[in-house]
């Protein structure tokens, strides 16, 4: 139905056009779902965007066929472009909060969409908007129709996100990451709808997506990008099970396996991360083995409960307060790794922010290796913890400073602690601390927009230690990046961790990446706990059903693809 | 919602107390206004009887009290320099302000938001550059400036439209207005551009900066990729998006536009209370001056309170987290 051949798309710069995608073939059946699977900057939606015509400016496309049936989608103006557009090709994208109108109801955009491209009356078009509503899984829809998008969940609005793009019948549907914003079970339910659709409506889907587990699941054939080229293609049994391309084994060697735990990932070189050159690493080592000569430490929670004033509604009435953290009690053994997983909302930042002394909790009480651990402002600008408890944070793009370069910014907690009084000894400190995550020296005077996400995290890694901390706080610290880059970071985490005995709180809503950090789980959901135990008796026998649904609905590729 | 009302009127009313108490002590202490409402020969008996009758040697407070209590009343007290009521003086002049001000910001609205979608839609386009290199011009020449050269060409040397006063009124009830005759309107174009060419540029640059922002995003590619028709993805969904932050904006400064009238209102003689205000700097007419910093003062938190309201109307977001 869709067929693509040696599509090229390029971007005019200032030094010449950057080629984004080059000499790309894929082709789509009826009711097939084609996974199309690449790092960041990969070009794959760069593909996407082209076939729809939606390019940003001033790419375009430089060579290559498209047909979609008889049509060729090159040779349209205009205006018929745009009449095809929602016709014959549709499209999601992937963050459901953002790609709907704020300001209009979903009916207004749902019958708004029908009649752009039918000639029928709005009594109809209403009553296929509500059964395509229906369809979708929204119950009472007539009713849920009149409201506006942020009156919907996650995954109701995903559902509306699809039912718009579904609600003029087109033949090829173009899902950029549809499912990458949403929770596990949300993402189960989407996918299940879109392998439905597929199947029932015939409807062709190219699935763009970097999470390798939801290509496994639901897609028939697949696509592997690289640098803008179609490295492998195929069914996808074929394509993942034996892959013939290094670049794909590389790619399933780095996604993290559910259901065992890894000592080390293999992983693909990444430009730009050196080896440790071994002197300047070991410098940085022996400065960090004096901080912490010492025994580890352990931090303990008992009962400790978060609320959060609630939006005020009336003048008369106190607002009931919105409770995030309810009756929370776990240890962190000295030199362990404990897991927090659990899905959004369900208090694993505020418990991070609690941990560090960023909210202070209503009740219960924390330790820090035996001794109190006051919370919020409580806890004193020089109390010994702000400076042993170290966090990293989940996006690398926001949590360093724009505007200061890296040695200012690794060089800040050497002075705030006193740490290090003498300025060079600071610089050179800095440097081996770099070398020490896999920097090169330069990087020193560069600034954060420098470097790309992975490398970012690793900074940060780097500045967390130059605290000379005992304990590491994790917020999530891998969802921003790329699988390899993911296992690039686990690797360097698990080795730190190793060497310095530090002790870790490692938060993340992926099921995968905590089972190979974890030595114990703490599993969270709406501010309580539902289970808590060695990360291997978890994994392998959960005992709570919440934790059984979880491990059950993470989209996991058949372990006999698995080199 | 009436929660959001009432928070907003009792932050009002504390504005607003903290203008009146500035109204106030320019009243009381800049100068004595015993001095400046007696001549030379009076006597000092007679000044100390004057004094005791106005309350003047009463505590602050109470004073402060009973100035704020007359103010509710409507009394606002009498001009040195005419004897009249300033109360009077105010409302003959309001309406002359309050149309000036009026057609102006519409002048801004009508010309400033098309052209900011226009340019935002065409950024590359070679009308976008010169309206924009136009309205560049428009905000680096002075206000007085432009309106000196307009009554130049239309004026002077086209002799098109009068260059002072309002030109033929009608009273409507207490209400003066220059709406309702030819001649009325054309005395009102050459200060209402004046007045308006300001705030027409920030208008179109905001909504220019806000719709190329609007354009960029996901729910605006997610419409054209569903093929919603490209004027309904312009003026329905991009332009309600870009109008939340402008509205903020334009009333802001339509407070702005009445405040400060002052030099358009003195370029063209028109009556209005901008008018009023510098002859009674020149006349040291107390009185007046704090009048009018109170009714300025009263204008700001009114529009502005239109303007939360008019945010709520727009955005559903608001509107529903206040239900649940």
């Amino acid at each position: 139905m869709l067929r693509v051949e040696n599509l090229t798309v390029k971007f005019p710069s200032r030094f010449g056009d950057v080629t984004a995608v080059e000499d790309m073939v894929m082709s789509i059946d009826v009711g097939e779902i084609h996974g199309l699977v690449g790092e960041s900057g990969a070009g794959k939606s760069t593909v996407g965007a082209a076939i729809i015509g939606l390019l940003q400016k001033p790419g375009y496309v430089a060579d290559g066929d498209m047909m979609l049936g008889d049509t060729d989608l090159r040779r349209l103006d205009r205006f018929e472009a745009h009449a095809l557009r929602g016709k014959r090709i549709s499209m999601i994208f992937q963050d459901p909060q953002t790609s709907l109108n704020p300001l209009m109801r979903i009916e207004d955009q749902l019958i708004e969409t029908i009649l752009a491209h039918e000639d029928i009356s709005v009594a109809d078009a209403r009553t296929r908007a509500v059964d395509l509503l229906d369809e979708m899984g929204i119950e009472n829809a007539a009713a849920r129709m009149q409201s506006y998008p942020h009156q919907f969940s996650g995954g109701m609005r995903q559902r509306v996100v699809i039912a718009l793009a579904l609600c003029t019948n087109p033949e090829l549907i173009i899902a950029d990451e549809p499912t990458t914003a949403l929770d596990v079970a949300v993402q189960s339910q989407v996918l299940d709808l879109i392998r439905r659709l597929a199947d029932v409506r015939k409807v062709g889907f190219m699935l763009i997506t970097h999470d390798i587990g939801v290509i496994a699941q639901i897609a028939d054939t697949v696509t592997v990008m690289r640098h803008g080229k179609m490295i492998e293609n195929g069914p996808t049994a074929q394509v993942l099970g034996q892959p013939k391309e290094d670049y794909t084994k590389q790619l399933m060697a780095a996604v993290p396996p559910l259901d065992r735990k890894i000592a080390r990932f293999k992983v693909p070189d990444e430009d730009g991360i050196i080896t440790p050159s071994e002197a300047r690493g070991n410098a940085a080592e022996a400065w960090l083995m004096r901080g912490i000569k010492e025994d580890p430490i352990g931090l303990t929670l008992d009962q400790v409960n978060v609320a959060f004033p609630g939006v005020r509604t009336s003048l008369w009435k106190k607002p009931d307060p919105y409770v995030a953290l309810r009756d929370i009690s776990f240890d962190v053994k000295p030199g362990t790794v404990v897991g927090i997983v659990g899905e959004s909302g369900s208090g694993k930042s505020t418990l991070a922010k609690t941990l560090t002394g960023l909210i202070k909790p209503v009740s219960g009480t924390m330790t820090m290796g035996g001794a109190p651990l006051p919370g919020g402002r409580e806890r004193a600008r020089n109390h010994p913890s702000r400076q042993l408890i170290q966090m990293v944070f989940q996006d690398p793009f926001s949590s360093l400073n724009s505007r200061h370069r890296i040695g200012a910014i690794l060089a800040e907690p050497l002075w705030l602690y006193g740490l290090e009084t003498d300025k060079d000894a600071r610089r050179k400190l800095c440097i081996d601390m770099l070398s020490l995550v896999g920097m090169p020296p330069e990087a020193i005077d560069k600034y954060p927009h420098q470097f790309s996400g992975g490398q970012r995290q690793r900074i940060a890694v780097a500045r967390a230690l130059l605290a000379r901390p005992k304990v590491l706080i994790c917020d999530e610290p891998t969802s921003a990046l790329d699988v390899s880059i993911q296992a690039q970071l686990l690797n360097l985490l698990k080795g730190l961790q190793a060497a310095f005995g530090l002790t870790v709180v490692f938060i993340s809503h992926n099921l995968s990446v905590v089972r190979q950090m974890a030595d114990d789980v703490v599993v969270l959901r709406n501010g309580k706990i539902r289970e808590v135990g060695a990360s291997e008796t978890v994994y392998t026998t959960p005992t709570a059903d919440y934790t059984k649904r979880l491990l059950a609905l993470t989209p996991v590729m058949p372990a006999a693809w698995r080199a | 919602m009436v929660y959001f009302i009432a928070k907003r009127l009792i932050q009002s009313v504390f504005v607003m107390l903290a203008v009146a108490f500035l109204a106030f002590s320019l009243f009381r202490f800049v100068g004595d206004p015993i001095t400046q409402m007696t001549g030379v020969e009076t006597s000092v008996a007679d000044q100390e009887r004057l004094r005791e009758d106005l309350g003047l040697n009463d505590p602050f407070v109470y004073q402060f009290a009973r100035f704020t209590g007359d103010m509710l009343q409507g009394d606002f007290g009498f001009s040195y320099r005419t004897r009249q009521p300033v109360a009077e003086m105010i409302a003959t002049r309001i309406p002359a302000t309050l149309e000036l001000g009026i057609v102006a910001l519409l002048i801004s609205l009508f010309v400033g938001i098309p052209a900011g979608v226009y340019t935002a839609l065409r950024p590359r386009g070679v009308a976008t550059q010169a309206i924009l290199m136009l309205t560049l011009v428009g905000v680096s020449i002075p206000t007085f400036v432009i309106g000196i050269m307009l009554i130049f060409f239309f004026g002077v040397q086209l002799g098109w439209l009068p260059t002072f006063g309002r030109g033929g009124t009608v009273h409507l009830g207490g209400w003066e207005t220059s709406f309702l005759t030819v001649d009325g309107w054309r005395a009102l174009i050459l200060p209402a551009i004046t007045l308006g060419v300001y705030q027409l540029t920030l208008t179109m640059r905001l909504v220019r900066a806000e719709m190329m922002e609007v354009m960029q995003s996901d729910y605006i590619r997610f419409a054209t990729a569903r093929g919603v028709p490209m004027g309904r993805l312009y003026f329905k969904h991009a332009l309600a998006n870009t109008m939340v932050p402008v509205i903020t904006i334009i009333g802001l400064q339509f407070g702005g536009v009445i405040a400060f009238s002052i030099v358009t209102e003195s370029v063209f003689q028109w009556p209005g209370m901008g008018l009023l205000f510098l002859e009674s700097i020149r006349f040291v007419d107390i009185p007046v001056m704090g009048v009018y910093l109170v009714v300025i003062a009263f204008f700001f938190v009114l529009v502005n309170l239109i303007v939360d309201l008019l945010y709520v109307v727009i955005d559903p977001r608001l509107r529903i987290r206040d239900v649940s």
